[in-house]
């Protein structure tokens, strides 16, 4: 009989895992030796780190590619200024609740959504979106077009200068961190096999008695909810909501997509990789303005052409590498 | 009378909303694709126009001689060097390839043109009304009207009765069997897109008569044009034009509650008709 053993880490993960905690350990300090700009930047890469690990979960392992995202974000952002401005709810409990809100939202959004199939599905997100940001727009007890600020009184409340950087941070920090580990456990479970099978054949999974269209369902709305507390986030650090820049469908979704496209879509891995390569782009070539656009769209376009994995896909192909296992392996003896 | 009006005055501009929607429509009937960089051609389109006519002197409607060609072969181009390599099944690499090419279309035109706001003038044809018994219609929207009835029927024409629109009907039910008769689903394909910004081209030297437009206006016409394509039923150039009708009502009445209401009462018609007919009105095929 043939003996064989199974398991799911392999050396390089259990490696990683280790130097995932340690770095973990490291930022989370980051409050008592960074500058400002620092924090700031780290906050902003943890943001985007958490909206590209939500999409690839909709888009990479579901086939629900939506380009609506935006909405979430800019909902998350609204829901939290109304919560501290009107009921004087404290901002950082205002994020959980913006969640929850959002996710209670998205239940009858997705049942509209979901009606139109594949690309129409994308579009019809988007729409979404836009029906959002209108009426963000009249809004007027929030600033109607021309958005709002969070008063001082409220700022306060975060605490003083260093106290309410550090406190955004780490919140970034366990947001970006607490969507990578959801990921992570939720495809190690019963549901992430679900996921898997989904994500390579859908009629297949079907045959096996998944239930897609409640796994779609239910993955959609906890996403809404998800991207919505990262929206409130963000309108957290920037202390500002406006129409147009928290409904961005740039900012939120046309970057996020390249992101994981880059990285490699339906990988942990590749959205973190892709992240590395947005913000080193970013960092380099940001002073060209919109060449650096231009740049990103091509270098998007290209990726998706030469090699559909992204990155890590290819690296993963190539060399067997593992970061974040998910499925097992059989080592047979002989 | 007013109401009446309002009305009329939407019927028009949704002429333009099936123009915007109508090459959308053949594409996706053609080969089930969603191009997201659909309403920036649009307004490449009014930017190639701007150029022919400063270089020319022609008036704008005139210079669709040029702008038609120039774009079709574009729309060509891309085709068979870019988009016929996203097809095959997978929803993503078309969607996220004309995602990457609207960012490059947007950020290409701001560096060459700036974000100001620009026009075409039309003269004395921007002005110029008929009246009908206390109606009065604007000579601009009536043949902005025309137009989209006499390109749809011409689609429609060219779809049922020509050889190529049945090379586009043999591919579109089964693209193997059709190769497998002679025909080359690349050049197929790219006929189709060389059709469809020839479309494009009409509805952006319109649009540019109607309005201002600038860079980044891109993304909102191509979300009109495929609320229109919706609401008619896929498959159905008929409908994408009772389509477009419908949401430019629903903008005009929209727009006579409450200014800023405009663009959201088009929505809410579409995100209405979605939820009583997830099909549309007028379907003739699956998504």
């Amino acid at each position: 009989m043939m003996q064989f053993t199974i398991s799911r880490a392999t050396i390089t993960s259990r490696i990683a895992g280790v130097f995932a905690l340690l770095l973990l350990a490291v930022l989370a300090a980051a409050p008592w030796w960074a500058s400002s700009s620092f924090l700031h930047l780290a906050g902003e890469f943890a943001v985007y780190l958490a909206l590209a690990t939500l999409w690839n979960l909709l888009a990479g392992y579901t086939g629900l590619v939506s380009v609506g995202q935006q909405a979430y974000v800019g909902l998350g952002g609204y829901i939290t200024f109304s919560l501290a401005l009107f009921l004087g709810v404290h901002p950082l409990l205002a994020i959980p609740l913006a969640g929850l809100v959002a996710a209670l939202v998205a239940i009858p959004v997705a049942s509209l959504v979901f009606r139109l199939a594949g690309a129409y599905f994308a579009i019809g997100t988007w729409v979404m979106a836009e029906v959002f940001r209108l009426i963000a727009a009249q809004a007027t007890a929030l600033g109607g077009g021309s958005g709002i600020s969070l008063p001082a009184t409220v700022t306060k409340e975060l605490g003083g200068k260093w106290l309410r950087e550090a406190s955004i941070f780490w919140l970034a920090l366990a947001l970006g961190a607490g969507c990578l580990a959801l990921v992570y456990l939720l495809l190690r479970s019963r549901i992430g096999l679900a996921l898997t099978a989904i994500r390579d054949s859908e009629v297949a999974s079907t045959s096996l008695g998944i239930r897609i269209g409640r796994v779609k369902h239910v993955l959609y709305v906890l996403v809404a909810g998800l991207t919505a507390m990262i929206g409130a986030l963000i309108s957290l650090q920037k202390l500002r909501v406006s129409p147009d820049a928290a409904f961005s469908v740039n900012d939120w979704t046309a970057f996020v997509i390249f992101i994981v496209v880059i990285g490699g879509i339906g990988t942990i891995e590749g959205p973190i990789i892709g992240t590395i390569v947005y913000f080193l782009l970013r960092e380099f070539l940001a002073d060209f303005g919109t060449l650096y656009l231009l740049f990103l769209g091509t270098l998007a376009i290209v990726v998706m052409l030469a090699a559909p994995k992204g990155l890590w896909g290819y690296a993963a192909e190539r060399f067997g590498w593992s970061l974040f296992p998910v499925g097992y392996r059989i080592h047979f003896k002989d | 009378m007013d109401l009446i009006n309002i009305v009329l005055q939407g019927v028009l501009v949704g002429g333009l909303y099936a123009l915007f929607a109508a090459g959308l429509s053949l594409i996706f009937g053609v080969m089930r694709l969603v191009n997201i960089a659909h309403g920036d051609l649009i307004v490449l389109a009014a930017y190639i126009a701007m150029e022919v006519i400063r270089l020319s002197g022609l008036p704008p409607l005139l210079a669709l001689i040029f702008v038609v060609p120039v774009m079709a072969a574009f729309g060509y181009a891309l085709q068979r060097g870019i988009l016929n390599r996203t097809l095959g099944g997978d929803l993503l690499p078309p969607l996220l390839v004309s995602f990457g090419l609207s960012v490059i279309l947007q950020n290409g035109l701001l560096a060459v043109f700036t974000a100001d706001s620009r026009k075409l003038d039309a003269g004395v044809l921007e002005t110029a009304s008929l009246s009908f018994g206390g109606l009065s219609i604007g000579l601009l929207p009536a043949l902005m009207f025309a137009t989209a009835v006499a390109v749809i029927a011409a689609l429609q024409f060219m779809f049922y009765k020509t050889a190529l629109g049945r090379a586009f009907r043999a591919t579109s039910d089964d693209a193997e069997i059709a190769e497998l008769m002679g025909l080359d689903r690349r050049r197929v394909y790219a006929w189709a897109m060389a059709l469809c910004l020839g479309v494009v081209a009409i509805a952006g030297v319109f649009l540019a008569i109607r309005s201002n437009f600038d860079p980044f206006m891109g993304p909102g016409r191509l979300i009109f044009g495929f609320e229109a394509v919706i609401i008619g039923g896929l498959g159905n150039l008929w409908g994408t034009l009772a389509g477009g009708v419908i949401l430019g009502v629903a903008q005009g009445l929209g727009a006579a509650i409450d200014p800023g209401w405009q663009i959201l009462a088009g929505h809410v018609a579409f995100l209405l008709i979605l939820a009583i007919k997830p099909r549309g009105l007028f379907p003739r095929m699956d998504g």
